[in-house]
């Protein structure tokens, strides 16, 4: 055999992990047990097994969630049950955060140390869980193996977690028979401690606030303006009935009158664009797919939101599951997809236990028509597969590389068949467009920017939370409702976005707006710095994450964001190479060469906070 | 199909793990399944073929169920696959030395060229037989003559007169229309001392033969052995006289033949090492030695002389064409002739033009060698991805997946004789024995071993096989032996008391 399969052995919890994942063997050449004299004779699979490569990651994610890290020989078990070469399946395993391929606690205390949380005091927590618990569990291999019993636990960083409007956060993940995970938010130094070196299950909270209890930050809750919050905090969100209700699948009823040209022909009067970030004609992606004679056509919800400081998908998601369900069936009839996939970043586990059971509901309803009908999948932590081909890539069971474009995801995107890839909240939006149609739709906004916007407001702010406000409303009317002060800067659109000083906040959010201001709204992201912050930190931590962050895939960004964070480094310490100057020019120069030739948005992204700190907050000034 | 679970079956959508030697079994229920199915395909049989009705008689006894038990395979399986081929819109047949390496090798490829015609299978673009040679001028060696009983261009040395007087034309020399032996006869002849020289260009047949042992005696026994190589070889090692040649792939110019019968050119890309003479110059040198004047031809030159002894297949081929079309596949009989994607479309005329394709009847017959208490093992020779036949070309490169010979044994058979992974083991046939290591391989089942002929100078895996072959096509079967295998500590113990 030219393929070497891995001698270690499964043990009978990862074999029973597995199974749960991909449904028993059915051979002994997928894993069976070996002896039958059938197996000896002939063997079925070859395509049929490859075709599942696409639960590889499930079947990982199952190892990790039962057993809380991934063997060798619980690797070379998933690798026999779907045909994939080891070496493969590693490349796969290490590639994703969450998934551990050294030995790792089944208690694992994830701790945000990204922006937001640090304005709240992450680092205390950090330093109390290092006095108490010892330094945290980073990923790389330890090269010995560690025998860890059931009880043992430990804690380690983690990038936005997509809470906050509850900083600091924490996400905690018990591996076992039941795994559980839970999201935590206004955390204190010793709930965390207590969370680490608790040994009992029965109060994973630790005190801490639990979003899976707790409400959503809806500052503007009932407000009868709203149009995409209207029910986050009104209607049941585990309820069909409760949906229904409150006028729930009327759009989709309204849609089926309507038949798909007319429904395309709405969605591009309302000149909706997409809200994740790159704020493309919604429109022209469904009719661009519908034109595709090919078959069959995927529809994908991008719900891996992970841009630093953004959290809006996770309250629709977890508020109103049931309206993104019924968006992506008028999306899917629209378009003539004929399967769904919903890819929910792991660390929304209330979102994705909504987001479940709203499908499975509208599924037993019979509400999905024509055979069609949704998978949710969870990511595995990893920024990069919010990037739309590096989304499809981790669905097919790979490394989430971003693919190169063209081609575009309309002539090939999932499995290489027409795909249409939305955002949540640009989801959301189907519905008013279809109960009022396109051009009532577009007389909300600015010419440009049509409808309502979604920000997540964090940071320095007296009530933090999603603000839903007509684009063209000011930055600065936006800020005075959440309660801001006196400010310093403004993050607009996450990580990849710009800073905005102080003085500059009276620009409309808009799309043209920003643009004119040489600034992006990216995915709605306003986190609003005090006089108090050190803003070297807080650019120095968004450097860390771009290079924490990047597939690797290719040397612009690869090089670039090791590069850039380098840089940052020697400065905050004084001790630029050279002079100021000359490490300024070398970041432009980094920065530059990434953003022209990186093949995705992460490396052509990376370098525009670090910038707009150098240019427009005039961080690393020699006199300032 | 392959008894073992390869890399290849793995990869494939459906796997028939027959054992060893029941290739006719397997062919002739499946044929027996198409007919009964009505899946046969009467209008080109009726049409294009002959012999059908002899054939028919022949198969009707191999019932799935008798199949499944001489094949090992479940008898649903062949089903399947049988339906499976007989529907398919096109459907081809490969195979390589699994079919050929046995007593009974002509029938075994007879029985799949059956089917062929059973299906329909044939003469079209995406059908038919294809036998996947393993090197990239095996098809080449056959075609220029390299065969004792066909010229140049398969042309029949005894009874095609035409063509004989042709060559003796451009030759202008008498050929003795007569057969010559193939290499299995070769020895006998050297063994028996009636055949007494040997010039051998570019083959190792002191480990590439069955039964090593009496290879090695044969070779001895010659009053002169030339080899003509670029390596050593242990054949080499035998000779009087060594004339080391040129590397012709990339140290001459000159043609090759693929499996696709697509004839391409090989360009010189770098000088030979000193004191490699280029093949046509020594064949030619030793023309001369012997007294004939003969030029030293370019490559070219040769090329056009094949294409004037052989036109139909190649009068057409110029290296100015051959250049312009990326190769061109025979036949091609003039310069306006674009070759020949696949063969035998004639057969699709109606009526038929030509003699119409013959079924053949073809007997089930087991390898030579059947399990005995003495001898539990049948073992299979074979190859490794990345080694090469004797691994004279391929032995002295480093690769990940070099891990010496081995000897390959399922995880049952380990665990009964209580082998591990590495463990030294003794492997011996009624010819002989060696010591190897063993590697467990679930590739493998019960009763069956796997070894190859990678590192004769370590493991001399062939004096083990036996030396039978088929006397139609002279090919040995290295595809079955039955062997005993023992943990070498315990031979070592039962040896000394």
């Amino acid at each position: 055999m030219d393929i070497r399969p891995i001698d270690a052995k499964p043990t009978a919890e990862e074999r029973a992990a597995v199974d749960e994942a991909l449904g028993l063997p059915t051979s002994a050449w997928d894993g069976g047990a070996r002896g039958s004299d059938r197996d000896a004779h002939t063997a079925l699979g070859g395509a049929s097994v490859r075709g599942r490569r696409h639960e590889l990651v499930p079947a990982l994610q199952a190892l990790q969630s039962h057993v809380g890290w991934i063997s060798e020989g619980g690797l070379g078990y998933v690798c026999d049950r779907l045909n994939v070469p080891p070496a493969d399946a590693w490349g796969v395993a290490t590639f994703y955060a969450l998934l551990a391929t050294t030995p790792r606690p089944k208690r694992m205390l994830h701790v945000c140390s990204d922006i937001a949380c640090r304005l709240r005091g992450s680092h205390d927590i950090e330093r109390a869980l290092e006095a108490a618990c010892g330094p945290a569990i980073t990923g790389a291999p330890s090269g010995d193996s560690v025998t860890l019993d059931d009880a043992a636990s430990a804690w380690m960083h983690s990038p936005c977690l997509g809470l906050c409007d509850h900083a600091p956060a924490a996400l905690l993940t018990v591996a076992g028979d039941m795994p559980r995970e839970t999201s935590l938010g206004s955390v204190t130094p010793e709930q965390a401690v207590r969370l680490v070196i608790l040994r009992s299950a029965q109060d994973d909270s630790g005190g801490a606030q639990d979003d899976s209890a707790g409400d959503a930050n809806i500052p503007q809750r009932g407000d009868p303006s709203l149009v995409l919050l209207r029910r986050v905090g009104v209607v049941d969100p585990t309820s069909l009935a409760a949906y229904r209700a409150a006028g729930g699948f009327t759009a989709l009823a309204r849609a089926i009158d309507m038949g798909p040209d007319a429904i395309i022909a709405a969605v591009v009067a309302s000149k909706l664009m997409g809200r994740g970030g790159a704020a493309f004609p919604t429109g022209r992606k469904w009719d661009a797919v519908r034109r595709e004679q090919a078959t069959p056509r995927y529809l994908v919800c991008n719900a891996d939101e992970s841009e630093p400081g953004t959290f809006k998908d996770r309250v629709l998601m977890t508020h109103d599951p049931f309206a993104i369900v019924e968006a992506m069936c008028i999306a899917a009839y629209a378009t003539g997809c004929s399967f769904g996939f919903v890819y929910i970043r792991a660390e929304y586990p209330l979102a994705f236990e909504r987001m479940r059971n709203a499908v499975q509901q509208v599924r037993d309803a019979g509400l999905f028509g024509n055979g069609f009908d949704i998978e949710l999948r969870r990511g595995a932590g990893a920024y990069i597969c919010g990037e739309e081909t590096a989304l499809f890539e981790s669905l097919e069971g790979k490394r989430g590389e971003p693919r190169s474009k063209p081609p575009f995801p309309s002539q090939s995107g999932l499995f290489g068949k027409p795909t249409v890839v939305n955002n949540v909240e640009t989801l959301a939006n189907v519905i008013p467009i279809i109960l009022d149609g396109g051009a009532a739709f577009a007389r909300t906004g600015t010419a440009e920017s049509t409808g309502t916007r979604l920000f997540c407001l964090s940071g320095d702010v007296a009530l933090s939370g999603i603000y839903e406000v007509p684009f063209g409303t000011s930055l600065r009317a936006l800020l005075e409702r959440a309660g801001a002060r006196q400010l310093q800067a403004v993050l607009l659109g996450g990580a990849a976005g710009t800073f905005i000083r102080h003085d500059e906040i009276d620009i409309p959010l808009s799309l043209e707006g920003a643009h004119a201001a040489n600034a992006t709204l990216g995915s709605g992201v306003v986190m609003a710095f005090g006089p108090e912050v050190d803003m070297r930190d807080i650019v120095r931590r968004i450097a860390e994450f771009f290079r924490d962050e990047s597939c690797g895939q290719c040397v612009p960004c690869r090089v670039g964001t090791v590069r850039q964070e380098e840089a940052l480094h020697r400065l905050a310490h004084n001790r630029a190479i050279g002079d100021v100057d000359t490490e300024l020019a070398l970041l432009d120069d980094v920065g530059v060469a990434m953003r022209d030739a990186s093949i995705c948005g992460l490396g052509q992204t990376a370098y525009a906070a670090v910038e707009s700190a150098i240019n427009r907050l005039r961080l690393y000034e020699v006199d300032a | 199909m392959d008894p073992r679970r390869t890399s290849s079956a793995q990869w494939a959508d459906v796997w028939l793990g027959l054992r060893i030697g029941s290739d006719i079994a397997l062919s002739n229920a499946m044929a027996r399944e198409i007919i009964h199915a009505g899946l046969a395909h009467d209008a080109f049989i009726a049409n294009s073929t002959s012999g059908f009705d002899a054939y028919r008689a022949s198969v009707e006894d191999w019932t799935l169920e008798r199949a499944a038990i001489i094949t090992g395979i479940p008898a649903d399986v062949i089903r399947e696959t049988a339906h499976a081929f007989a529907t398919a819109d096109r459907a081809m047949i490969c195979w390589t030395l699994g079919i050929t390496e046995h007593h009974n090798a002509v029938d075994n490829v007879l029985a799949l060229i059956n089917l062929c015609l059973l299906t329909g299978h044939v003469g079209q673009w995406g059908s038919g037989c294809n036998p996947l040679r393993g090197q990239n001028n095996v098809q080449g060696g056959g075609d220029m003559g390299a065969i004792p009983n066909k010229l140049a261009g398969f042309q029949d040395i005894e009874t095609d007169h035409v063509a004989r007087e042709r060559f003796e034309r451009a030759w202008n020399t008498r050929i003795q229309p007569k057969y010559g032996k193939n290499l299995t006869q070769m020895l006998h002849a050297m063994a028996a001392g009636e055949m007494t020289s040997l010039f051998v260009i570019g083959e190792n047949p002191a480990q590439s033969d069955a039964d090593a042992g009496h290879v090695e005696m044969a070779l001895r026994s010659l009053d002169h052995l030339v080899v003509q190589e670029i390596f050593l070889t242990k054949t080499a090692e035998l000779a009087h006289v060594v004339l080391p040649s040129t590397a012709s792939w990339c140290e001459g110019e000159g043609t090759v033949v693929n499996s696709e019968r697509r004839v391409q050119r090989c360009r010189k890309a770098m000088d030979p090492p000193d004191g490699a003479r280029d093949e046509l110059w020594i064949l030619s040198e030793l023309a001369r030695r012997m007294g004939h004047d003969w030029p030293t031809p370019t490559a070219e030159e040769v090329w056009n002389e094949v294409r004037l002894v052989a036109p139909d297949m190649f009068g057409g081929m110029s290296y100015e064409r051959l250049e312009q079309l990326d190769g061109i596949q025979w036949p091609c009989p003039d310069e306006s002739h674009p070759g020949t994607p696949y063969l035998h479309a004639r057969l699709w005329e109606t009526p038929v033009v030509g003699m119409r394709a013959p079924f053949t009847v073809v007997v089930n017959e087991p390898p030579s060698e059947q399990r005995t208490p003495d001898f539990p093992f049948l073992l299979t020779t074979g190859r490794r991805l990345e080694s090469y036949n004797t691994g004279v070309q391929s032995g002295g490169y480093d690769s990940p997946l070099h891990y010496g010979e081995t000897l390959d044994i399922s995880p049952e058979d380990a665990e009964r004789l209580g082998i591990t992974e590495g463990d030294v083991v003794r492997v011996s046939s009624r010819r002989g024995s060696l010591m190897v290591n063993a590697h467990i391989d679930p590739a493998l089942r019960e009763n069956l071993v796997f070894m190859t002929l990678h590192f004769p100078d370590d493991v001399q895996t062939n004096v083990l096989t036996i030396d039978v072959s088929d006397p139609k096509s002279g090919t040995a079967e290295f595809k079955a032996c039955a062997v005993r295998v023992e943990l070498a500590t315990t031979v070592f113990q039962v040896e000394h008391a």
